[in-house]
């Protein structure tokens, strides 16, 4: 079949920096993927052309770039399952992460952050005499988050890094998961709060929007996003409660339970904690305005037909999970 | 057509202006809804960080309310459609849902798996007909440049909203805008995220988003921006002055919600469609409306 591969190409070492766009107009196999297309761009039509890959089946993590403005791997997407109108297939690459050019990237700031979250067993409990005994299920759960082949497309397509640089991103929290999770990892009950306590900082576990950007990006199926939930109620668990993210689960939760819809008026002040007066003067304003627009929610809050049911589902599924 | 109407809780409560204007369109199409009023919360994904099986199991009570009635539920929510799409999507586990529906039983619920839950914007194209929606419109939105803002939870993650099956829900809000006669502002921010989750723990990055998003739209000559989802409306349009003012820039950008948009282009007036309760200014979109009964 024929189709148009759109490159955004990109050299920072030539005259002209500006990136643009380039169309290779060629005939690939009904089969080819969008790595076969580029590979035989660059060996039959344009040796310029840069481009990162090795393994071509999912496994080395090298080919990751933004496939229709989606990141994902070269080697794993189909060209006919992703062609635009016009047999058009665009190709960038991976984003929040610097262009060295055309679609290899810098990942010296993705590697950094993966450092940052300390990606090794600490253990803190006295040393058994033998070997560790971990469970089946336990590493079984864990193989989820180690099928991760740092390919950086969750990176690429982060919300939250996308704004600011500083966050600790996908990728290097769902390797600090591997060993929040990871029954060796900490104190003798596997609690892994000095972890947790780092995590629970400013451009940690916080931070994510939940856009699920990541979760759709992964070609693994290693869902960072879920993991970061995860370490959310591992924090809370762990006794780490004073942030506004910990007072703003606790304060949805309480709500949904008392009344079964969500109470917003009450909502503000709970998560950024009631004594936090000058946090909140900072919502003044905004408040204000919605005050003088007719857009405060009410302030009685109704409960919905049957809240004896719902309260009475929070208190068995708590029990069960215990 | 008849659904069990699931408003959800920003629709009453930071977005009041949300609910009435639905309810005013769906009438006008006629469109017969049944709401929900025993229906808790989806969770939002909110407790679903907390504990997963609590959040799918409030849901499945909801799912099985609608069952009970035989109807189809429909939301008016991003965030609401997507949370009950990925409960739905885990609890086709018979096994899983046979677990669930122990906590259920009491009250005398049970979900049996056959819950569809639906966006209003789905149920226009899918089952209303965008051709039947155009013989309504009387106001058509001529010469008036609408950006998409969808919502994360409306178009990820795309097995449990079932993309795979319904590709047209992929662009369905362009349509839409389509139909209504106003003409779509692509941007690359269509499927991003409003902030809106993090306004409290990280106040800077969600303004940053809010700013990023509505300049952009606005620098490539949008009029407006059109949402599906009432949490994106509360970032987007209640914080927008205060992400303008971080941003140090003039944005002005009004955000509609999708039955708003579509009120207008039936001939509405912006008053009973709750445009004034809007914290940008929608005074001079209005002014762009050709009068109504002009339409083809």
């Amino acid at each position: 079949m024929n189709v148009t591969i759109r490159v955004r190409r990109q050299d920072p070492e030539a005259e002209d920096t500006t990136p643009f766009w380039q169309d290779y107009s060629l005939e690939i196999e009904d089969n080819a993927t969008v790595l076969d297309a580029l590979i035989k761009i660059r060996e039959d039509m344009d040796g310029t052309l840069s481009l990162r890959c090795s393994c071509r089946s999912s496994i080395c993590g090298s080919c990751a770039m933004r496939i229709n403005g989606h990141a994902g791997l070269a080697c794993k997407t189909q060209a006919a399952m992703v062609l635009r109108e016009g047999d058009i297939i665009e190709v960038e690459p991976a984003g929040n992460m610097p262009v060295i050019k055309d679609l290899v990237v810098n990942f010296d700031l993705f590697w950094d952050k993966i450092m940052e979250v300390e990606p090794y067993l600490q253990p803190q409990g006295p040393e058994p005499e033998q070997e560790y005994v971990v469970s089946n299920e336990s590493m079984l759960h864990l193989s989820g988050v180690t099928a991760c082949i740092m390919c950086g497309a969750c990176v690429s397509d982060c919300t939250v890094m996308e704004v600011d640089p500083s966050f600790l991103g996908p990728a290097a929290l769902a390797k600090a998961y591997r060993f929040t999770a990871d029954p060796r990892d900490g104190d003798e009950e596997g609690v892994s709060k000095e972890r947790l306590e780092q995590l629970n900082m400013p451009s940690g576990i916080w931070d994510c929007t939940r856009c699920l950007e990541c979760v759709q990006a992964c070609p693994k199926g290693v869902a960072p996003m879920e993991r970061i939930m995860a370490m959310r109620d591992q924090a809370i668990a762990a006794g780490l409660r004073n942030t506004n993210g910990a007072r703003h689960t606790e304060a949805f939760s309480e709500s949904v339970e008392q009344t079964g819809t969500l109470d917003e008026l009450r909502l503000v002040p709970k998560s950024l904690g009631m004594t936090n007066v000058s946090g909140l003067l900072g919502y003044a304003p905004v408040a204000l305005q919605a005050l003088t627009h007719g857009k405060m929610p009410p302030i009685m809050h109704k409960k919905i037909e049957g809240i004896e049911h719902v309260r009475r589902i929070f208190e068995e599924v708590d029990e069960t999970e215990r | 057509m008849r659904y069990a109407f699931f408003p959800g809780c920003v629709s009453r409560g930071g977005c009041p202006e949300l609910y009435p204007a639905a309810v005013l369109i769906c009438k006008r199409l006629g469109i017969d809804l049944w709401e929900m009023q025993g229906a808790s919360c989806t969770g939002a994904g909110v407790l679903q960080e907390k504990n997963q099986l609590l959040g799918d199991t409030l849901n499945a009570r909801t799912f099985a309310m609608a069952e009970y009635w035989d109807l189809p539920i429909m939301t008016i929510c991003s965030t609401c459609q997507g949370v009950m799409s990925q409960a739905n999507f885990r609890l086709r586990d018979s096994e899983y849902r046979a677990k669930v529906n122990t906590y259920l039983a009491e009250e005398g619920l049970e979900y049996k798996g056959n819950a569809t839950p639906k966006h209003l914007l789905w149920i226009l194209i899918e089952d209303y007909g965008l051709d039947k929606l155009e013989e309504l419109i009387t106001r058509p939105l001529h010469g008036v440049r609408l950006a998409p803002f969808y919502g994360c939870y409306l178009v990820r993650p795309t097995d449990a909203l079932e993309f795979a099956d319904n590709p047209e829900r992929q662009d369905a809000l362009e349509r839409l805008i389509e139909i209504l006669g106003a003409t779509v502002v692509d941007f690359s921010g269509k499927t991003r995220c409003c902030g809106f989750p993090i306004l409290t723990i990280n106040e800077r990055n969600s303004l940053a988003m809010v700013s990023k998003h509505t300049s952009e739209a606005k620098d490539l000559g949008a009029d407006a921006m059109i949402t599906p989802c009432p949490l994106c409306h509360l970032n987007l349009d209640s914080f927008q002055p205060k992400a303008a003012a971080q941003a140090g820039r003039e944005i002005g950008l009004p955000i509609l919600h999708m039955p708003q948009a579509i009120g207008l282009a039936m001939g509405i007036s912006p008053q009973e469609l709750g445009l004034r309760r809007h914290i940008v200014n929608t005074r001079p979109l209005m002014t762009q409306l050709t009068p109504a009964g002009t339409a083809h």
